[in-house]
């Protein structure tokens, strides 16, 4: 006899196609292609228009802040000449603390256009808080799923935190234990409910970030005469990375995009005995590296959220080094933000050194920090979980093992992923969905060039390369 | 009457189900997590009067009834900001004192860097 589990996930593509609010099946071309574009589009959205429907909901609009003391401390160990401007985009300061909002604005935006009476999602991170605001302010219903606890009904403090606050706007938040059937049960209150599923990766979200590239941009020219040259975004799902740069492009500014992610190799993702190890919960190589080279592994059928498109380098840094940059963007200027969100500013402050110092460099975002969430709640309860917390070099950093704080600033050392490799394991992913023995077409080719931003030439090289294996 | 262990019809509690037994789940789990049930809790209004373990149901905030075991009375939250980790005591300090004596030494030394906003340099007339 079928499982209740088995039983809802048979029904996972009707019940999914009344809860997306769209249908996907028009944009497939083939096992592997599919018109991203036009699913980008479909909502028929300008970007004046997502502004201005942001605007209405409260959303954008935040700070560009020049970080003039973080500059000088890395110009104070660059060579003579680096040590470009570090600039920050302050997104804790939209209403429920983070970016988030400008994604979760779109989707109620939807939700509420569409007539559905409410809507869930599954988010232990700050899409939760934003949802559940944006949701109240639309006065619509608001179920959160989130993956709050171990087996031993012990919470990691920021994702208890993020309860908090969820619930703080009204959300129904349903806490659970670890593992990945999380979705199986929002299937099941998807179907029970008839609300939206207000995913992360659909295309209205992942619009709603557009509007933070073009922000972006406008501030940055009205600040310095241009575009910046250089944009660090914290990778996790990938949303953040795709949506800031067709932001970019939207606007016209040639920037080099930079994503960012915590390295956490070494913690299983659905492990028990690992959840309450990482340290981080979002922003890491746990979400970042997967996502990235599969991102259609979302809750959608296809992902909005394709960050190999966008991004130009792949930076990876410590925990230890993202605690120690959060302390010193709270001491140094005044703004006490993340730490997940840090990540990229961390990865900032290593590129800023290696680049000439009339180079500008944003920090695309921040989030809120507050008991749970903040750095040294992380480390208090790493500490209790049995996690090594100790000074010095920060490469003996040991995800889920110990975390190293640095020293020196000058230790601060982003490491650059190798994008090449992902680029195979994408081709490797995409040829294992598409079903055993399905031979690549041209357009195929062309979609998964387009998919990682290289040649078509590349991809048959690595599907060739993939055969002989 | 309510209390620590008692909630009265109507009382805001948090309840405990169990989604999937082990048996139940996911296959491909790592182990540690195929061997415990996906547990779950929510929060709502007590539709009658229990005690804690007992069976109860909650009207949520969305309007569902959900049934389980009473697990938390007014349930609250008790995440702090930790206590301040001695490796981290002395960045700010140190930092400080670092970017004054970058700056010190561009007004001060020979060779003064161009770049610094707000000394010399063409960014600092923005």
């Amino acid at each position: 006899m079928a499982t209740r589990y088995e039983t809802v996930m048979a029904r996972k593509g009707e019940i999914m196609k009344r809860a997306l609010g769209m249908d996907y099946a028009e944009f497939e071309r083939s096992p592997i292609a599919f018109d991203y574009e036009g699913m980008m589009g479909a909502h028929g959205y300008t970007l004046e228009q997502i502004r201005g429907i942001q605007r209405a909901a409260g959303v954008g609009g935040t700070p560009l802040l020049e970080l003039r003391n973080i500059t000088d401390l890395v110009r104070s160990y660059a060579e003579p000449g680096y040590g470009a401007r570090i600039f920050v985009k302050d997104e804790a300061a939209n209403m429920a603390g983070s970016f988030k909002d400008r994604r979760a604005s779109m989707s109620i935006h939807v939700a509420a256009e569409k007539g559905f009476a409410g809507v869930i999602a599954a988010t232990s991170g700050n899409y939760g808080a934003a949802v559940a605001s944006q949701a109240a302010r639309a006065g619509l219903a608001c179920i959160i799923c989130q993956e709050t606890f171990d087996s031993r009904h012990v919470g990691q403090p920021e994702i208890v935190e993020k309860s908090r606050l969820c619930e703080a706007f009204g959300a129904e938040v349903i806490q659970m234990t670890v593992g990945p059937e999380l979705f199986f049960h929002m299937l099941e209150l998807l179907d029970a409910t008839g609300y939206l599923s207000a995913s992360l990766y659909s295309p209205f979200g992942v619009s709603g970030i557009e509007s933070l590239g073009a922000e972006l941009a406008e501030e940055m020219i009205a600040l310095t005469g241009a575009p910046p040259t250089h944009v660090v975004c914290t990778h996790a799902g990938g949303g953040n990375t795709t949506g800031t740069a067709r932001g970019l492009k939207r606007v016209g500014a040639r920037t080099e995009i930079i994503s960012a992610s915590v390295d956490l190799s070494g913690l299983h993702m659905a492990s028990d005995t690992d959840f309450n190890r990482k340290s981080f919960t979002t922003g890491h190589t746990g979400f970042g590296v997967p996502f990235a080279t599969w991102p259609d592994r979302a809750d959608v059928p296809r992902n909005a959220a394709r960050s190999l498109r966008y991004m130009d380098r792949y930076l990876t840094v410590t925990q230890g080094e993202v605690f120690y940059v959060t302390e010193a963007l709270s001491k140094l200027e005044g703004l006490e933000r993340g730490p997940s969100g840090n990540t990229a500013m961390a990865a900032a402050m290593s590129l800023a050194r290696e680049l000439p110092s009339d180079a500008t460099v944003v920090v695309q975002e921040t989030e809120y920090t507050g008991a749970g969430k903040h750095h040294w709640s992380q480390l208090a309860f790493a500490r209790a979980q049995g996690v090594e917390v100790r000074a010095g070099d920060p490469t003996e950093n040991v995800p889920g093992k110990a975390i190293v704080i640095p020293e020196r600033p000058e230790q601060i050392h982003a490491v650059e992923a190798d994008l090449g490799k992902m680029h195979r394991s994408y081709v490797r992913n995409a040829l294992k969905h598409a079903g055993e023995g399905y031979v690549p077409t041209p357009e195929d080719l062309v979609f998964m060039a387009e998919d990682t931003n290289t040649t078509p030439a590349t991809i048959e090289e690595i599907v060739a390369e993939l055969k002989a294996v | 009457m309510t209390d620590e262990f008692r909630c009265a019809p109507g009382d805001w509690v948090e309840i405990e189900y169990v989604l999937l037994e082990p048996a139940e789940r996911a296959t491909g789990l790592p182990e540690d997590t195929a061997a415990q049930p996906l547990r779950a809790w929510v929060k709502g209004f007590a539709r009658s009067a229990g005690m804690i373990g007992d069976s109860v149901e909650v009207e949520t905030m969305s309007g569902r009834v959900v049934g389980g075991h009473l697990s938390a009375i007014s349930p609250g939250y008790t995440h702090t900001f930790g206590t301040p980790p001695p490796q981290l005591a002395s960045i700010g300090r140190d930092l400080r004192a670092r970017v004054t004596a970058y700056r010190a030494e561009a007004v001060d030394g020979e060779s003064v860097p161009s770049h610094v906003p707000g000394v010399v340099g063409p960014e600092a007339g923005e």
